[in-house]
């Protein structure tokens, strides 16, 4: 015991000794979350509009007043008929287009029809396709509380949309259990990765080797301290989530730092078999950046959804695990749910927790070769 | 004869501590000069100086007849450097390296044609033209090394511990590259941890806590710190200091 | 103590150690000496457990070195070829993580450590990073000696080291000597073959000889000369083109030259170097170093 402490402490004395190691482990979560959150934000806020009203009228003012008190839009020109729309798309700064048709109030209180069109810059496709949604539904909304009911409008998606658990579409939901899964693997799995294949660069695993130490005491001496570090962080980005962004935790939290904690075993399980193969701090990077970091991002369905991915992407992407963790943190976060719902993806991860330690017991070696 | 290093007052400062105090060398052209020194005197922070990879606190240098300040690009295409770290890269053939090096220095690919044959010839290495450079025989390759460190026929040509590791056979086959360069006017400034090699130097400085303690021909050396050998002039000058 | 019949280990294609057999006697001090790539370091691991030799067997104080691989590792102290401490931790935080792995303190053996650990105890507070050559080796020997190791093990441990250190090293290896321990160092300066009991000369894998630095230089029987002049290069051309000579090689100040079959007389270098005008010309008898029996046993190898 006294020979696993002292490891420790030279374990923490690294970490804190090293400034990169540092900024990895308790800036770059909160960086990357302030950044997704706020800076790279896919909501719609404040996008510039035009109107072109050819009836003037109560009904068409009203519906403006509403685009605009919204909070999603901004009145940019009104348009009078006969301007040429392509120019204002073109100077750039309006997004959508809004025209009303003529008599707007009175074809729809007389015929319970009446004519707007929504012009859209499709040149940036999934902003065009967010702004239209969200006006189509404004005005939808507006039609059916404030006018006759069962009126449609053409043009119209008739539907009633609601968004549950993110009514407000926000993105920093989607992001905030994406970024969560990209950290946790970032430092437990990279970081234990190239603090072993260090030792194993500068010689040190040598005189480890040669010493009386059982490697499981090596290997746990490493991923101690990381797996300390990794909980800490996993609370700080729930943290920030609930209090800048709020995102609510409908779940336990007990429930949700438990599945978080499996989740830290299972990156760190990862980094010890990488630490197995790379012979060098280089080496664990890589591998950790190329077969960690890139799959997390691109195929766990936390930048783009898994259902719209060709089949053998999709496929793979069932070999990631922050897949299952993302599915989750939303269920508990969002949704509320508790193990019922998500014992399957549990599961998957203890499985893989389990491989990748069987794995790194077999290759981890009490030798130099 | 001529100057090739001209050092006058030169000092290098890390925060407070003085690696070089006061330097002051000339090294004439053609000449062996061995480079000594205990483990960190201050020996590889001159020599990075001198090559125009760092540049001194304060003093003067010339090296090949420019200023170390300004021209340290006239420096660089001047000298040959090889260590016993750095040298050649192994996964290039033999070929290959020494067309990267006439590159870097800008030998026209006729001249480098001509120049690599002769090489090879003289060195009797025509049959590894294409070997990878890490198959070679490490006598091989400390060969192939310092002739590319010279192959640009540079006026100086700065060797740092050279033979470390070597079996003593291929050692004194290097020493004998370094007279022939000698003997071609190339000035070859040394640095060595074997003593017996620094009997092998036309005039040896011996540095010590950033300081040159001593700079002679070995003969005289050992005549004015009454010693057999140049092992024991270095401990005596080391032990004093201390 | 420590006892190796017939080790062999290669890597891939590359035969790192051939048939390699020796005895090492309790309390001796005993070098490995040789250029790189003599297997110096090969041999080290193997003995050490981090290597599993291809065939051979070999002990330590009577326990195997692949069975018994845990009871060696408590038992033996090991300095690996390459600075191996933790650069970014002080010269203190070193030695008590090296304790603990071995399940001591530094207090409990400090009386083995003193005499080195007192030369760099000023510094206890410095990055290992941070120490000087020599110091860094001073620290290495302390934290291979923290748990009272009945063998040493070092791996070329005054490499690159400057001929200050390397004296006061092997100094301090003696000390260590006398308190018991049993030494095995491997280096590649000939000159240090001398302050061991025995050595053995290798190269390319191989064992050349074994025996006590005495024996091995009065086993050199050739005749050999000391020849120098005031202008060496020249005098080493000329002695190589005279179809007398042997072999010429530069030693320190002088040539070391034997002539072929020994049947050359020192009068008959001295007339052929007078003919080529060499001055200052001095031709004497000179007892053989350590090294001119290596240079001559690699000569019989290549041949």
């Amino acid at each position: 015991m006294k020979q696993f402490i002292g490891f420790l402490k030279k374990e923490f004395l690294h970490i804190f000794r090293d400034p990169r190691t540092m900024m990895i482990i308790f800036l770059l979560p909160i960086v990357q979350l302030l950044l997704f959150g706020k800076v790279i934000n896919t909501d719609i806020q404040n996008s510039r509009i035009a109107i072109l009203d050819q009836s003037h009228d109560n009904t068409t003012r009203e519906i403006t007043s509403k685009l605009v008190s919204s909070g999603y839009f901004v009145l940019g020109d009104e348009l009078m008929p006969g301007d040429d729309v392509e120019d204002v798309f073109r100077k750039g700064k309006v997004k959508m287009v809004v025209t009303f048709g003529p008599e707007f109030e009175k074809s729809l209180e007389r015929d319970g029809k009446a004519d707007v069109q929504l012009l859209a810059d499709a040149s940036d496709p999934n902003t065009a396709r967010i702004l239209t949604n969200y006006a189509s539904g404004i005005i939808n909304d507006y039609v059916k509380k404030e006018k006759l009911q069962n009126l449609q409008l053409p043009n119209q998606i008739n539907t009633e949309v609601r968004m549950l658990y993110n009514e407000g579409l926000k993105s920093v939901y989607m992001f905030v259990p994406g970024i969560m899964a990209m950290i946790l693997m970032l430092i437990s799995a990279m970081m234990t990765s190239i603090s072993i294949s260090k030792e194993k660069e500068l010689g040190t695993m040598e005189v480890l080797l040669a010493s009386p130490l059982k490697p499981i005491q090596i290997v746990l001496g490493k991923v101690t301290p990381y797996l300390l570090l990794s909980f800490i962080n996993a609370l700080t980005i729930i943290l920030i989530g609930v209090f800048i962004f709020g995102v609510p935790i409908k779940g336990s939290f007990v429930f949700l730092m438990a599945e978080s904690f499996l989740f830290i075993m299972m990156a760190l399980s990862l980094g010890i078999l990488i630490s197995t193969v790379a012979p060098n701090q280089m080496v664990a990077m890589f591998i950790s950046v190329l077969a960690l970091m890139l799959p997390t991002i691109l195929l766990s369905g936390f930048m783009f959804p898994i259902e719209n991915m060709p089949l053998p992407l999709r496929i793979l992407s069932h070999a990631m695990p922050p897949r299952w963790f993302i599915v989750i943190i939303k269920n508990i976060m969002l949704k509320g749910t508790g193990i019922l719902f998500v014992w399957k993806e549990t599961l998957i991860l203890m499985f893989m927790t389990f491989v990748f330690i069987a794995l790194s017991i077999k290759n981890f070696k009490i030798r130099l070769e | 004869m001529e100057k090739v290093i001209e050092v006058r007052n030169l000092v290098k400062k890390f925060g407070s501590f003085v690696a070089n105090d006061h330097l002051n060398f000339d090294v004439y052209q053609g000449e062996i000069f061995g480079f000594l020194g205990a483990n960190g005197a201050g020996k590889t922070t001159a020599m990075k100086i001198l090559c125009g990879l760092s540049s001194p606190t304060s003093g003067e240098a010339k090296v090949a007849s420019f200023d170390i300040y300004k021209e340290t690009e006239k420096v660089k295409r001047n000298i040959g450097y090889m260590s016993q770290k750095f040298s050649l890269y192994e996964d290039l053939t033999v070929a290959e390296n020494i067309r990267f090096f006439s590159g870097v220095y800008g030998i026209s690919p006729a001249d480098r044609k001509e120049k690599q044959d002769k090489l090879l010839k003289d060195l009797g290495l025509e049959s590894a033209r294409d070997s990878l450079i890490g198959s070679l025989p490490l006598g091989w390759k400390q060969k192939l090394a310092f002739s590319v460190a010279i192959f640009h026929d540079p006026k100086i040509v700065f060797l740092d511990e050279p033979t470390g590791g070597v079996d003593p056979i291929t050692r004194r086959k290097f020493w004998d590259l370094i007279y022939e360069a000698s003997d071609r006017g190339i000035t070859v400034f040394v640095t060595t941890h074997y003593m017996d090699e620094a009997e092998y130097c036309n005039r040896v400085s011996i540095m010590n806590a950033g300081r040159i303690e001593a700079l002679d021909t070995p003969e005289n050396l050992k005549k004015q710190y009454s010693a057999k050998n140049m092992d024991e002039v270095f401990l005596k000058i080391a032990r004093n200091v201390d | 103590m420590i006892s190796i019949q017939h080790i062999s280990k290669s890597y891939k294609e590359v035969q790192a150690i051939t048939d390699i057999s020796l005895e090492v006697q309790k309390g001796e001090l005993f070098g490995l000496i040789g250029p790189d790539g003599a297997g110096k370091t090969t041999l080290m691991r193997i003995l050490m457990t981090l290597l599993i030799q291809d065939e051979g067997t070999a002990t330590m104080n009577g326990f195997d070195i692949i069975k018994d691989y845990k009871k060696i590792r408590n038992m033996v102290g090991y300095m690996p070829g390459r600075f191996s401490l933790y650069q970014d931790l002080t010269v203190e935080e070193n030695l008590n993580f090296f304790a603990t792995v071995f399940k001591t303190t530094v207090s409990e053996n400090y009386d083995l450590i003193r005499d080195i650990y007192i030369q760099i105890e000023p510094f206890k507070k410095r990055l290992a990073g941070k120490l000087s050559g020599g110091m860094k080796q001073k620290l290495a020997l302390s934290c291979a000696l923290i748990h009272k190791p009945e063998i040493l093990i070092l791996d070329e441990p005054t490499t690159g080291v400057d001929a200050v250190s390397r004296k006061e090293f092997w100094e301090m290896l003696k000390n260590l000597q006398q308190k018991g321990i049993t030494i095995l160092v491997s280096t590649p300066y000939m000159d240090e073959a001398m302050l061991c009991n025995r050595v053995a000369l290798m190269q390319k894998g191989k064992v050349l000889d074994i025996d006590t630095p005495r024996n091995l230089v009065d086993g050199y029987t050739r005749k050999l000369y000391a020849i120098r002049s005031n202008d060496m290069h020249r005098l080493i051309l000329d002695l190589r083109s005279y179809e007398k000579t042997d072999s010429a090689y530069a030693f320190g100040q002088y040539l070391h030259v034997t002539g072929k079959d020994d049947e050359v007389e020192a009068t008959e270098f001295e007339n052929y170097l007078m003919r080529k005008n060499h001055e200052d010309l001095e031709v004497h008898d000179i007892a053989p170093t350590i090294e001119d029996v290596f240079m001559e046993l690699l000569q019989d190898t290549i041949v």
